[in-house]
């Protein structure tokens, strides 16, 4: 709409495709409210270290299972009370917040670039060539993800790194199938003709004419697997084929507490929440994504 | 009609080579010796390394091996677990009444909820109901399940008392187990107050594993009731003044509900993957606590036949899935 009024009033200037996403990304105020929780979330994952009141892994023998500082036993040395072992759980879950953010980072980019990759190749090949490939990717979905990333991690090892692979590797087919579907229905049009009768070769056609107009949904899809990899991550943490203690790794912590789940609930319920929040702002802003980028799916 | 069937059912045969292929291959690139993982502690001598490894095939050609494997497959033999000793096939059965029972129960308490939360949403669309909702529906899909049951656990366990923290039954109840579902033996052994038992120890893995398909529900349902509401048949029913509720509970929900069910269906994998979580957690003896012991006991036939089975599973409810589609919604055969 915005670019339709925008080209009448002047048609020798684009709007600036920022201001325009921002524009509806802005209407969204929970998308915004998500944005900003998710700015606090990478804020504590870059600077953790230096925030953090104590360090993650030093036991405190004299404190351990000490209350949150609002409950009769807690004082402001733990706010958010100490760990079965000791730790401060405020510093653990500052810490462990760099575990989550970088599981994200590094999950989503490898399986969007291998995605779209493979979904371009599907898109642009012969046709034998795109089913071999779109049967693959029905082989790999048609394991539950969490079980097939389960699996994968026990023949590569518990690790994070692992976890990071075997998520990346069951998140990948999405973006295949999102990116085929987009680059089939550009393929068709005028505009990709025209680039090709004016003689772009193939890889120009893939990543110059047609990629970028594919880009939207695998923008949102690209929020909603942040969110996934980190509940993914925690998961495999949590049933101990994750990131392993001592890290502070928010799955992870929660497997540790789970034998203190009815006498002391902080050590239960913060981790927790801090994957929810943190999950719960991703989400926000990938409806807001959605809005602001795909103009089909707006204001459904 | 034919044509379309067919044709999906001719995609399921490729995909059903390569997942038989991939449980397969897992095995082989596990690290470690599945025959010496086998031998344990004890280790033992090579003439008998060299036996088992003649009994269970791996002396000869990756090829062979998947050959006879695959041939196996499907003749029903998935091969026999190295820790009970018993086959694949018979554990899988005997465990998977427990998984089902629980997924009907999580997916019938997601689409009692979900419908109408969807329904309630899309119709007062903006208003503080829909804020609310949808608001507490993006909660539910973006939550931890393994935390929310650990949550649940110390509030209704815990502080109240109200649940029981594992199992399917109260140990003091013993019954024969002939169709494998507690809510169905327990009433027909008798004994009183077993059912309550079952229900109780149900509550809970059942609020949990249902809660992100509830989510998911509740949000398509909203979605694609606005997309009905705006049609031009829906006016018209407002046109002739039929109530509200008609047009909203029948001639509206009728057609939302087409991408609903699709959902529906595709939940299937969520659940079986939220069952490996719940079912640990609350010491369910079904398939995903099967699947997560035997990973961990690396009991290499169990997490292949296992793995398969479940794949297979998952391939044949979305099949359905697909064909039951094509069947309520006659535009998509003609793609």
């Amino acid at each position: 709409m915005a670019e339709v009024a925008a080209t009448t009033a002047d048609p020798t200037q684009r709007p600036n495709r920022l201001s325009e996403f921002w524009f509806y990304f802005r209407e969204n105020r929970g998308a915004v409210f998500g944005l900003w929780i998710f700015g606090i979330f990478a804020f504590l994952a870059l600077f953790g270290p230096w925030i953090a009141p104590h360090d993650a892994t030093t036991q405190f023998r004299d404190a351990t299972l000490q209350p949150p500082v609002w409950q009769e036993g807690g004082n402001w040395t733990y706010p958010l009370g100490t760990d079965p072992l000791g730790r401060d759980m405020l510093s653990r879950l500052i810490i462990g917040a760099r575990f989550s953010f970088f599981v994200g980072i590094v999950v989503v980019s490898i399986a969007a670039t291998g995605g779209i990759l493979v979904g371009l190749i599907a898109g642009f090949a012969p046709k034998w060539v795109d089913s071999i490939i779109m049967r693959i990717m029905d082989i790999i979905l048609a394991f539950p993800s969490l079980l097939l990333a389960l699996v994968l991690v026990a023949i590569l090892g518990p690790s994070l790194t692992n976890a990071m692979i075997a998520i990346a590797i069951v998140l990948q087919p999405h973006y295949v199938r999102l990116t085929r579907a987009s680059v089939l229905s550009e393929r068709q049009k005028d505009y990709v003709t025209s680039a090709r009768v004016a003689g772009a070769g193939i890889g120009r056609l893939m990543f110059v004419t047609v990629l970028p107009n594919c880009l939207a949904p695998i923008i949102v899809q690209a929020a909603l697997s942040f969110s996934t990899a980190i509940l993914d991550a925690a998961a495999l943490g949590f049933l101990g084929m994750g990131a392993q203690p001592p890290t502070p790794e928010w799955g992870t912590m929660l497997a540790e507490a789970r034998e203190f789940i009815l006498r002391a609930w902080w050590v239960v319920t913060f981790p927790g929440l801090a994957i929810l929040i943190t999950v719960l702002a991703i989400n926000l802003m990938g409806d807001g994504l959605r809005d602001a980028l795909d103009p089909k799916l707006k204001r459904s | 009609m034919l044509n379309y069937v067919l044709s999906r059912l001719l995609t399921f045969v490729p995909t059903f080579i390569g997942v038989t292929l991939i449980s397969f291959a897992f095995i082989r690139v596990l690290p470690g010796d599945p025959i010496i993982v086998m031998a344990g502690e004890r280790g033992l001598t090579e003439e008998r390394y060299a036996e088992l490894s003649e009994q269970f095939g791996f002396d000869r050609p990756i090829i062979a091996q998947f050959w006879e494997y695959f041939t196996g497959v499907l003749q029903g033999d998935l091969g026999t677990s190295f820790v009970t000793k018993r086959p694949v096939w018979d554990e899988f059965f005997s465990l998977f009444p427990a998984t089902l029972e629980l997924s009907i129960c999580a997916m019938i308490f997601a689409v009692a909820l979900g419908l109408p939360a969807g329904v309630i949403a899309a119709v007062n669309r903006g208003k503080f109901f829909d804020r609310a909702l949808m608001s507490t529906a993006l909660i539910g899909y973006s939550m931890p399940i393994f935390w929310w049951a650990l949550l649940l656990i110390i509030v209704f366990s815990g502080n109240l008392q109200w649940t029981p923290v594992s199992g399917r039954i109260d140990l003091i109840y013993y019954f024969p187990n002939p169709t494998g579902f507690m809510l169905i033996d327990s009433i027909a052994s008798g004994q009183s107050g077993a059912f309550t038992s079952a229900v109780r120890h149900l509550i809970l893995p059942t609020i949990v594993l249902g809660t992100i398909p509830l989510a998911v529900i509740a949000r398509q349902t909203r979605s694609a009731m606005l997309e009905v509401l705006g049609e031009d048949y829906i006016r018209t029913a407002r046109a002739k003044g039929m109530s509200p509720g008609r047009i909203n509970g029948i001639h509206a929900l009728r057609n939302a509900l087409i991408p609903v069910i699709t959902v529906i269906g595709l939940s299937v994998g969520t659940l079986l993957a939220g069952a490996i979580l719940t079912e640990t957690i609350f010491s369910w003896p079904g398939i995903g606590k099967w699947m997560v012991d035997s990973i961990f006991r690396r009991d290499y036939p169990v997490v292949q036949g296992g793995l398969l089975l479940i794949a297979v599973m998952v391939m044949i409810v979305n099949l359905t899935v697909d064909m039951l589609y094509g069947v309520i919604n006659p535009k998509i055969r003609k793609r």
